[in-house]
């Protein structure tokens, strides 16, 4: 398509010369223009409404199969071959090429509209010493803009100022780079002096010189002269369309690209292409046909040599050869004779017809209430319409878990505080009170800054705080002070926390509503309301989180003068540090850590010391000295803190809740029921990854066993991989068994497959990123691929989005199985687009995934009904399509070839032309496109209940080479019975009057009305669900036919258009004749008698599950829906860590140094946005994101 | 089992949650909408091939088509014909001198004689045929040579006939009215019947040449050019066809219902056959209003005015006489395709029921593996 666009691009002379370097002056727009750097208006349409027919055609005669088409056209025209008038080919064709126009036109208008509506977006530009609204789209080069907060940025701007401190300005990169973490840009100091001064900004005459348009969003180079001193800018300095401006009130910027030179439009555009197996079978295919055709012709063509040496030489006296051709040109002119009457074997309206289906069934999608989500009144969408049948045939699942799994949201559940557990009810005899919707929630509305999200079923603990209970307030002022969130409170009373991770931002809230509200902070101080009363706490030190430490503290000191540490962290690195005394406390929160665990909560233990004056200064001290040092600086300050956090007094333990989406048990259970294999691909750590493996019955408690893979060497990871399959699989050999073999159109492609190996039970295979990274590498791919496909489970974690797309990559190339990667975060974009199927989650981390995905929904568990219901149904119905369309095809085309045996190979058609131009696109078309988009084997509640129905699909056995062999087999039989049964019952015979009926006429309409009548008893028998329209569709046809047959033979249509409808009274003369009737009839009955016996007998003897189901279907009702049973939580002890991803960033909080440089770039995650209402404006949905780097490593 | 029936909940749409906001209306809500169609649930007839329906059918079907074609083979039985080829290929033949001395220049026609015994009597009408064998009017570029507004009688194609017709479009210059290979080709053997006394004397049977032809090809597809009764100058300034020894406007010149583009036996030629080997109606011989037969066994005389060459090609000529009945000539294909796969049918059927009998067991559905 590109190639076209440029080539086209060449033609209108819009070509100009490469751009060197782009240099632009500030406020100075004729001095920008002489440069005639594009505007900001886009253009993402192909068309306008003169361009359209000439484009839109050319684009589409690019097409394989239109190009076939136009060639026969043309060879149509000639007429020593043409065997048939040219409107045979012409009409179809024209037909097609017409409904993909309107396709097509519809497609651009809808670009047209979203270039409008982006383009008039409103901001503000400077214009003569003024803020000024303005359309995007006349924004100019050169202009200074001011952008507010949240708002778009408009174009490629050099940030100038920003309201923030440091000319710091926040923005959200998702829709650029597909990272949700806002990253922080910062202006150059000259001219973030000029803040919001107007006439300093509109004096500013600065002159920029820089690099010329490119596609790359890391990289900027270039310099900015202003009053004689040049100052170099790079990427921190420049904002690109695309983003959005977060936390930051306004900011001013110049614009240097616009339009389609900014860096959004510059990588838009590389969509990659997804075709299904189905696709790619189908080209085979048809290849295959034209070779078949191609030999077909070439015999009929010798067949017509052969004759016309020994037969038509002699019949010259009655039809005298052509001048000038003798019987080697004739047999060739036969030749292409025979590739247009042949030509119906590769039927045109096959790829339409294909796009029809695909596109009924992804309206299917659309519609479907059960996929409906109705919290966020979201339904579901197939994004991509060509896809279908593929979710049929699915047998790895590639899934995220944070947002796609679990709802990425932690509510604060439970916690123990001084060997008091809370959270649970209990009724008056002492028995656990199963918590739902309706239980009584905890009413917070003494507590004015609580937040009314927040829900809690335990009164007691709320008594407890009340009455002034000492540890539980030290709990929740724990829970206040130690954690890194900024808090945001745009209006007074309404606080928002930005919190790293969700699970700090639960425990924070919890404390705020249970009375002590985190309400903000400054570099040393932190400001909580506590129990409606303010205090202000000086924050003395920070000692961060990281990996290793797996806790984190706060050094506070009171009002009063009271130094405190508090901590927070993992039981086990809390335990070790507890001061003895806390002994029998540790016991008891020990036992109530274990039930939460064993509930899959994330739990976290909570401690806290008083420290005093003096040791707290020495310390001070020392680790001033210590974080200044040059070298070994992180041990040193570990050993600090080691020092610091210990002898500490246990307050208790929280346990958060990361709620898993609804139904996601059941999902699993019955994906995996279908055979389906799931792997979980997070970045989450091991544990948590683990937990909820269990939690949604992934793991099991009955698998045999578990095995974790976390070695941090290549030789490690072999041996614990090797030694995992041993045990699988004793008799499993070193080497893998790969099959290699050719696919693809001419063979070209190859493929490898391992094939898979035998378990007996279950196991579950958990695999660290460390040592995904060297499993991964080329030497212990097939390792782990063997490995892990022989376990029912597999989990990797820590997982970066490349090697989400790599592990997919390695599945789909050494398994020749259909993929699907389901994902709702940017950091799943990579494995969406490698898997053959992406699914977007429209959940909470943006619309980046769903964006790039080719379905999306709302809730992981529709991808049940997504692949057990609607996939099940496309592949069958595609399959089914597709067996029938050629079969009817094949048939119709084979009469003709028995035929020549009758016409001395002379090309001459079976039937009447009409009926050839009509049969695929009038009498046949509706008919089998009401099977293939209403047909259902068995409804959607019986697909549920077997989901084993679902595996022919995952074997391809609906169709393949083999059942297209055996269409062509079954063609040819009832070709031969179409052909010769009106053949012997018609030669030599006469009307009931004496009158003639033999006739070519009279031969050909019986010929195609035997033909039609046997494709609609075949259709019919192919048909499991017989709804209204099926009904209507058949008869209609059948009724259509016989209908435009009399009309287009009637004396009114002969008398007007004499030679196009040379066929009149044949219908009335001959179908008034028992005999035509009674050769009908055995004709039909003899194609489809075998047919019928050969399916009973199969049904018989070798049924399949859906005989079996659809039998059982038949006799009996569907079972009364039972209650999802409790999934049972086993209560091995698993504990997990609040702090799920990075490393805090405790220093940014509180180091004042910070504040004073420039942010570090080491630290590119500062806040994410986690309360924040899913943004309201539009995305920029014509775009799409950068690509990884297909197959590159990662070492 | 118990996870098929989690969605029955909240996913059928009566989330009650959302219900309350649905109903407000003031946001447009993107709920599907809930009709039959487009939650695919569509009333629908479920058929499956079972014992219950396939055996029957499938004796029934021998039930009916055995009679049936018992029915048309005793019909086909009962028709009677004769065939007699008069090719002239044996010299022992009457017509192989005309055979064989055949030239398109001649201008004497030569007739032979061919005497035949028809040792049935044939009652009710019979109709006489000319049968050719390997003659392929079929061909594709036979069949497309001729031009069906001309003979539609369109003034503009009569005088400018269309290119399908070359290369008999035109001669001398002139257009070929009919034109065209097939009107050509036109058959021109002249047969007549006499029947043979007892006592030696050959007495004509009349044979009515009109009637022969479809009514829609008479009437409809068939015109001569209007404008003027007389043939001659309607189709003036047009040529004859090369192998036609007179003109278009003469094929019948005692009855102008007869002449010209509407001469049945012209109709009947333009009307070309489907397979190589065929049959044409010639003459009808009407049956005798008393009750003798139509054709009495007998000896009968077949005169033969030979114009047309066929061995040149290795073609054969027929002449044929058939009485008909309500399924047509005789053909006993029909009758003998019905009774074989009528009985097919039956044992087909037994077979399936024994099948049946041997297997269902396997088929109960109780055994679907979960």
């Amino acid at each position: 398509m590109g190639l076209v666009a440029s080539f086209f691009g060449q033609l209108c002379g819009k070509e100009k010369k490469p751009e060197e370097e782009r240099h632009l002056r500030a406020n100075d727009r004729s001095f920008n223009l002489t440069y005639q750097y594009a505007n900001n208006a886009i253009k993402t349409s192909k068309y306008n409404i003169l361009t359209f027919l000439p484009r839109n055609l050319f684009e589409q005669f690019q097409r394989l199969a239109n190009a076939y088409f136009l060639f026969l056209m043309i060879l149509q025209v000639i007429p020593q071959v043409s065997s048939l008038s040219w409107f045979t080919t012409a009409v179809p064709l024209m037909f097609v090429l017409s409904i993909t126009a309107v396709k097509d036109a519809n497609d651009d208008i809808n670009r047209h509209k979203s270039d409008n509506q982006v383009n008039n977006r409103i901001v503000n530009v400077l214009v003569d010493g003024k803020l000024k609204n303005e359309k995007w789209m006349n924004v100019q080069v050169g202009d200074i803009i001011k952008l507010e907060n949240n708002q778009f940025v408009t174009a490629d701007l050099l940030l100038l100022s920003s309201s923030e401190p440091l000319n710091l300005v926040y923005v959200e990169t998702a829709e650029l780079d597909g990272e949700t973490n806002l990253k922080v840009k910062q202006a150059l100091t000259v001219t973030g002096e000029m803040g919001d001064n107007i006439d300093a900004l509109a004096g500013f005459n600065g002159e920029v010189r820089c690099e010329p348009p490119n596609n790359r969003l890391d990289k900027f180079t270039g310099t900015l002269s202003l009053n004689g001193q040049t100052a170099a800018l790079d990427n921190d300095k420049v904002l690109l369309r695309g983003c959005t401006l977060r936390n930051t009130e306004w900011c001013f910027g110049l614009v240097i690209f616009g339009g389609p030179d900014t860096k959004l439009m510059q990588n838009s555009g590389k969509t990659t292409f997804k075709r299904t197996s189905i696709d790619h079978l189908m080209n085979v295919l048809v290849l295959c046909i034209f070779g078949f055709l191609a030999s077909m012709c070439t015999f009929l063509a010798i067949g017509n040599a052969i004759w016309e040496s020994r037969e038509g030489s002699m019949f010259v006296a009655f039809l005298p050869l052509e001048k000038g051709v003798d019987s080697s040109l004739s047999s060739f002119l036969s030749f292409w004779s025979y590739i247009i009457v042949l030509n119906t074997l590769v039927p045109i309206s096959l790829y339409v017809s294909v796009e029809i289906i695909r596109l009924g069934n992804s309206f299917f999608i659309d519609w479907d209430r059960k996929m409906y989500y109705p919290k966020s009144d979201t339904p579901a969408q197939a994004r991509t319409t060509t896809l279908n049948e593929e979710l049929g045939q699915i047998k790895y699942i590639f899934s995220d878990k944070t947002g796609t799994l679990t709802q990425n949201i932690m509510t604060f559940n439970k916690c123990s505080i001084s060997g008091k557990a809370y959270g649970e009810l209990f009724d008056f005899t002492g028995h656990r009170v199963e918590i739902t919707e309706k239980t009584e929630k905890v009413d917070f509305s003494w507590n004015q800054l609580a937040d009314p999200k927040f829900v809690f079923h335990d009164h007691r603990l709320l008594e407890t705080v009340k009455e002034g209970n000492p540890d539980a307030q030290a709990f929740f002022r724990l829970l206040a002070l130690c954690h890194t969130v900024m808090p945001d409170e745009k209006k007074e009373g309404e606080l928002y926390y930005q919190a790293q991770s969700p699970d700090e931002g639960a425990l924070v809230t919890a404390a705020r509503n249970f009375g002590f509200v985190f309400r903000s902070r400054t570099p040393e101080s932190i400001t909580v309301v506590e129990m409606g009363k303010q205090v202000i706490y000086e924050l003395l030190a920070v000692l961060d989180f990281n990996n290793v430490r797996k806790r984190m503290s706060v050094i506070v000191r009171s009002p009063e003068g009271k130094l405190t540490l508090f901590c927070k962290g993992a039981d086990t690195i809390i335990f070790e540090r507890l001061h003895p005394s806390c002994k029998k406390l540790v016991e008891v929160t020990n036992t109530h850590l274990s039930d939460y665990a064993g509930e899959g909560l994330r739990t976290l233990a909570l401690a806290y010391k008083d420290l005093d004056e003096s040791f707290m200064d020495e310390w001070k001290q020392r680790h001033h000295e210590a974080s200044t040092a040059l070298v070994e600086r992180e041990e040193k300050l570990d050993e600090l803190y080691e020092e610091i956090e210990k002898d500490l007094l246990l307050l208790g333990a929280t346990a958060v809740e990361d709620k898993l989406q609804d139904g996601v048990p059941q999902t699993i259970e019955q994906l995996a029921k279908a055979d389906i294999k799931i792997w979980v691909l997070t970045g989450d750590k091991q544990e948590t990854a683990e937990n909820i493996g269990y939690s949604c019955n992934m793991l099991r408690e009955e698998m045999k066993e578990i095995f974790i893979v976390a070695a941090n060497t290549a030789e490690g990871v072999k041996e614990e991989l090797q030694n995992a399959r041993r045990k699988m699989s004793s008799s499993s050999a070193d080497k893998p068994s790969v099959i290699k073999a050719r696919a693809g159109l001419f063979w070209l492609q190859k493929t490898e497959t391992v094939q898979d190996e035998e378990v007996d039970g279950e196991y579950g295979l958990v695999i660290n990123g460390h040592s995904l990274a060297f499993a991964l590498e080329k030497d212990l791919q097939l390792e782990l691929l063997r490995t892990a496909c022989m376990c029912q489970t597999v989990i990797c974690c820590r997982v970066t989005p490349l090697q989400k797309a790599q592990v997919v990559q390695l599945v789909k190339k050494y398994k020749q199985a259909v993929t699907l990667a389901i994902g709702d975060g940017a950091n799943d974009v990579s494995m969406i687009k490698a898997a053959h199927i992406g699914v977007g989650i429209s959940g909470q981390e943006g619309m980046q995934a769903v964006l790039s995905s080719d379905f999306s929904f709302a809730q992981f568990r529709y991808l049940q009904r997504l692949l057990l219901v609607h996939g099940r149904w496309s592949y069958l119905r595609m399959c089914k399509f597709l067996q029938y369309f050629f079969y009817k095809n094949f048939t119709f085309t084979f009469v003709h070839f028995w035929y020549a045996f009758f016409c001395g190979f002379s090309a001459q058609t079976v039937y009447d032309e009409w009926f050839i131009t009509l049969y695929n696109l009038m009498y046949t078309a509706l008919p089998v496109l009401g099977l293939s988009i209403f047909d259902q084997d068995v409804n959607d509640r019986w697909s549920f209940q077997y989901p084993q129905l679902y595996t022919p699909g995952q074997l391809n056995q609906y169709f393949s080479k083999k059942a297209f062999v055996r269409c062509m087999m079954k063609s040819c039989y009832s070709s031969l019975i179409l052909f010769f049964i009106p053949w012997a019952a018609m030669h030599d015979t006469v009307r009931d009057d004496g009158k003639d009926i033999a006739d070519y006429q009279s031969f050909a309409l019986l010929a195609q009305t035997c033909l039609l009548i046997v494709m609609s008893i075949q259709l019919s028998l192919d048909t499991h669900y017989w709804t209204a329209v099926n009904q209507f569709f058949v008869w209609g046809s059948l009724a259509g036919y016989f209908a435009i047959t009399f009309t287009m033979y009637s004396n009114g249509m002969f008398l007007i258009f004499t030679s196009a409808f040379p066929f009149i009274g044949t219908a009335r003369n001959s179908l008034n004749q028992p005999n035509v009737w009674l050769t009908i009839f055995l004709t039909s009955l003899l194609c489809i008698l075998p047919v019928v016996a050969f399916r009973f007998i199969l049904i018989q003897l070798r049924p399949t599950i859906n005989d079996k189901v659809r039998h059982k279907m038949r006799k009996e009702a569907l079972p009364a829906p039972t209650k999802p049973v409790r999934v049972k939580r086993i209560s091995t002890r698993r504990s997990g860590y609040a702090f799920s991803h990075s490393q805090g960033y405790g220093d940014l909080v509180t180091s004042r140094k910070f504040l004073l440089k420039i942010p570090v770039r080491t630290r590119p995650a500062l806040f994410t946005e986690t309360d924040s209402p899913l943004a309201q404006n539009q995305p920029q949905h014509y775009r799409t994101i950068t690509e990884e780097p297909e197959g590159s490593q990662s070492p | 089992m118990m996870a098929s029936s989690y969605n029955a909940k909240e996913e059928d749409g009566h989330h009650s949650g959302a219900s309350s906001h649905g109903a407000a209306g003031a946001v447009k809500s993107k709920k599907p909408d809930n009709t039959a169609f487009k939650q695919q649930r569509l009333p629908a007839w479920q058929p499956i091939l079972t014992a219950g329906t396939v055996l029957p059918a499938f004796f029934v079907i021998g039930l009916i088509f055995i009679p049936i074609g018992i029915g048309l083979f005793v019909s086909s039985n009962n028709i009677k014909e004769f065939q007699i080829d008069y090719t002239g290929v044996d010299i022992s033949s009457p017509c192989y001198s005309c055979a064989k001395n055949f030239s398109w220049n001649s201008t004497t026609p030569c007739v032979c004689y061919v005497p035949f015994t028809l040792n049935q009597s044939f009652e009710s009408n019979v109709f006489m045929y000319y049968g050719l064998s390997n003659f392929y009017q079929n061909h594709r570029r036979y069949v497309k040579s001729r031009d069906d507004s001309q003979l539609n009688g369109d003034r503009s194609a009569l005088t400018n006939p269309s290119k399908e017709c070359e290369p008999y479009r035109t001669s001398d210059g002139l257009p070929i009215a009919p034109c065209g290979a097939i009107a050509n080709s036109l058959f021109n053997d002249t047969l007549e019947l006499y029947h043979i006394d007892s006592n030696g004397t050959s007495n004509p049977i009349p044979l009515a040449k009109k009637g022969i032809a479809w009514w829609t090809d008479k009437h409809v597809k068939f015109r001569n050019p209007g404008g003027n009764n007389n043939l001659s100058v309607a189709f003036h300034g047009t040529n004859k066809p090369v192998n036609w020894r007179n003109p278009v406007y003469e094929l019948d010149p005692s009855d102008p219902e007869n002449n010209g583009f509407i001469n049945e036996d012209f109709i009947v030629w333009m009307r070309t056959a489907a397979l190589p080997t065929f049959r044409k109606l010639y003459r009808i011989i009407q049956k005798k209003p008393n009750t003798t037969p139509t054709l009495p066994s007998g000896k009968y005389l077949l005169t033969i005015t030979y114009n047309y060459p066929v061995l040149s090609f290795d073609g054969r000529k027929r002449m044929i006489l058939s009485t008909i009945s309500w399924m047509g000539g005789k053909n006993p294909f029909l009758g003998i395709a019905y009774i074989t796969v009528g009985s097919i049918c039956f044992f087909l059927g037994v077979v399936l029921l024994i099948i049946h009998h041997k297997y269902d067991t396997r088929n109960n559905s109780a055994d679907i593996p979960n």
